[in-house]
């Protein structure tokens, strides 16, 4: 799904300040930027530099106080929080550095936790688990809990999980901020080959100039909450 | 979310912390055991002493008597009214009486002073009759014996406490032969009309007279009752001495109100002093009431202080049930504590479910139903432990009771709407109670919660 034109995400002039006592923390200032459809775009940046919050910002979790964000052919300022809820729910897939699985539920379970919030049918959500954790080579593992793999297998189940309900845009922040680099590169060719497969929109934030350089269509550097430069990997 | 997946996750949630939410739903219990013990200790006494009026027969009775024309004795007013003749409480009324809707039946007081002798002793006592009716009355309940064997059958009740006068072994009066004494009614021939005397007329002819025999009737004990059947407001005493209804009337035994009727002016029918009229039921004593006192009878009954029986016991349970739910809005406070806990530990995984895709009212349902479960368990296990601080305060008491020489009561009742009420009610509190940190939880900012470690 884009918003028109093959534009999956278009941010417009958009800002996060944060307001701390008597300062204002610009952790987002004034950044246009349009992703099209099926295009892996890399957020690159040192700590500090605005490419979480701006991820955060496009996947929904937050709202800019200034500028616009478009995707699904809407501008998610103007959505309330329950249309936003179901943004998330329905057209976005979310990928952490820390994984984020719920260490107290199994693979399987971490996995249907979506499909449970977007209220798919019972009988339907087997399959779709499976499909999600065989596309990420973890069918084998349904009955463990996160604490029973490794980290690369947890990033895979974290992956499976973004997977799941079918989005149209993956986000994925620092994904390979956990992992060794061995671990790391197997996490960001799984990652391409969903995109190539499924034509799926990804943007990922990472620090590492040669992952971006290595796997993303495009890098968009930012550097206190601006865009440094937004083009072709060099 | 569906209610299904909402259920399977708090359900799942509450076995995370498995100690802390089972303190806390123990203290939902405990405030809903001591709701229930105080409010079923009020219905038990309200069950009590309901039944114990019921069951004197003071509640669904109405003692009906002549209204009396009492003018006559007191200086008439300016514009008085003229007195409506007297209607006499005859065999006539007494049909019209029991021809009256829901009234079951209608039979007369029949009470006399009487002299017993047994076992070579003398003892003053009042005799009652008592209807055949009254054999399913739950006065006769805990009957030592039994009830008469007929409605003429020449046998006696003995009242406890009369029993005690004779014998200190009251079960071995069962069975023994008495004597009682007492002065039989005889009528006169009418005095011949006024020709032959010259100062009487024809009323008086018509009243006749009578004179007092001496008689005595030679009764089987039955039964022993430590209740007072014949207690009340139908005579001049407690009936100790019982007797049956129709054996009483064949006696022609004197009555107190005998002397007033012989020179009272009648139609030459023989009056009764008063009737007992018995409703079907309590609630219909005031309508039967109104309906007696428009034939111009005069009545009397317990309508009033039934009433107020109700009003001090529903006054009584409000004030129980008010310390009872002391306990529960403490425990209210335990489920308030455990939830915030609950957000503080669990704010990482909210942040993660709003990711996924979690709405502000996924996420608020998800700790209302935690906060519901652990009321309705609460609650569940607070009504069983009621009904056991119950059974233990029936068992106390009544080993009391029994040291007292008293019977057993059941002090205490947990009705199926109490059981009920309080389950609900508990939930409703629980629910109260997680309104607060579920809306403090669905507000969370996700970007935030993810960030918490």
């Amino acid at each position: 799904m884009t918003t028109g034109n093959g534009m999956a995400v278009r941010a417009e002039r958009v800002s996060r300040h944060y307001e701390m006592g008597a300062a204002v923390i610009r952790a987002v200032d004034d950044v246009t930027l349009e992703i099209r459809a099926g295009e892996f775009v890399a957020l690159l940046g040192s700590s500090g530099s605005g490419k979480s919050t701006l991820l955060n910002l496009m996947a929904g979790l937050d709202r800019p106080t200034g500028g616009a964000i478009f995707a699904n052919g809407r501008n998610l300022s103007e959505l309330n929080s329950l249309e936003l809820a179901r943004y998330r729910s329905r057209t976005v897939g979310m990928v952490f550095q820390s994984f984020n699985l719920l260490p107290r539920m199994t693979l399987e379970e971490n996995v249907e936790l979506p499909l449970r919030l977007a209220e798919v049918d019972r009988v339907e959500r087997g399959a779709r688990v499976q499909e999600a954790l065989e596309r990420v080579r973890l069918e084998k593992r349904l009955t463990h809990r996160p604490s029973e793999l490794s980290g690369g297998e947890q990033q895979r189940a974290a992956l499976a999980r973004a997977l799941v309900n079918r989005p149209t845009l993956l986000f994925a922040d620092e994904p390979t901020g956990n992992l060794d680099s061995a671990t790391g590169e197997s996490i960001m060719l799984l990652l391409k080959e969903i995109q190539q497969k499924l034509g799926m929109t990804i943007v990922m934030v990472t620090h590492e100039r040669p992952l971006a350089e290595r796997f993303a269509d495009r890098i968009a550097a930012l550097a206190d909450g601006k865009l440094l430069t937004d083009g072709v990997k060099s | 979310m569906k209610a299904g997946d909402l259920g399977e996750l708090a359900l799942r949630n509450l076995r995370e912390a498995v100690l802390r939410n089972s303190l806390t739903t123990l203290g939902v219990a405990v405030g809903v055991a001591s709701l229930v013990a105080m409010l079923s200790l009020g219905v038990g006494l309200q069950e009590l002493a309901t039944k114990r009026l019921s069951n004197s027969g003071l509640f669904d009775t109405v003692i009906v008597t002549a209204r009396r024309n009492m003018q006559g004795m007191r200086r008439p007013a300016a514009n008085s009214v003229p007195a409506k003749p007297e209607r006499a409480l005859d065999d006539d009324a007494r049909s019209e009486l029991t021809r009256l809707p829901n009234v079951l039946e209608v039979y007369p007081q029949i009470r006399f002073p009487t002299e017993v002798r047994y076992n070579g002793n003398s003892y003053s006592t009042i005799v009652a009759g008592v209807p055949d009716s009254a054999r399913g009355n739950g006065s006769y309940d805990g009957i030592q014996g039994s009830f008469f064997s007929g409605p003429n059958a020449d046998e006696a009740i003995l009242q406890i406490e009369f029993a005690k006068d004779l014998s200190e072994q009251t079960p071995t009066l069962i069975g023994k032969d008495l004597v009682v004494r007492y002065a039989e009614r005889e009528a006169l021939a009418p005095q011949k009309a006024a020709g032959d005397s010259g100062s009487g007329n024809a009323v008086d002819a018509a009243a006749g007279g009578f004179s007092i025999v001496p008689r005595e009737k030679k009764l089987r004990i039955v039964g022993i009752v430590e209740t007072e059947p014949a207690a009340g407001f139908g005579g001049f005493g407690s009936g100790r001495l019982l007797i049956p209804l129709e054996l009483a009337s064949a006696l022609r035994a004197a009555q107190v109100n005998d002397l007033r009727d012989a020179v009272r002016a009648t139609n030459g029918k023989p009056a009764y002093a008063s009737l007992t009229v018995r409703a079907k039921s309590p609630s219909q004593i005031e309508a039967i009431e109104t309906a007696i006192k428009a034939m111009g009878f005069g009545t009397f009954s317990l309508l009033d202080a039934s009433r107020n029986l109700r009003l001090f016991f529903t006054i009584f349970d409000l004030l129980l049930a008010i310390f009872g739910s002391l306990a529960l809005a403490v425990a209210t406070l335990g489920i308030v504590n455990t939830l915030v806990m609950a957000i503080l530990e669990r704010r990482r995984e909210i942040g993660i479910l709003k990711a996924l895709g979690a709405a502000d009212r996924d996420v608020k349902q998800l700790f209302f139903v935690e906060a519901g479960v652990m009321g309705l368990f609460g609650g569940v296990l607070g009504v069983g432990f009621g009904w056991l601080i119950g059974r233990a305060l029936t068992w106390g008491t009544n080993i009391y009771l029994h040291r007292q020489n008293l019977p057993s009561a059941h002090v205490f009742s947990v009705p199926w709407w109490l059981v009920l009420g309080a389950i609900v009610f508990a939930v409703g509190v629980s629910l109260v109670a997680g309104l607060y940190p579920a809306t403090r939880a669905a507000r969370l900012n996700p970007v935030e919660a993810l960030r918490y470690e």
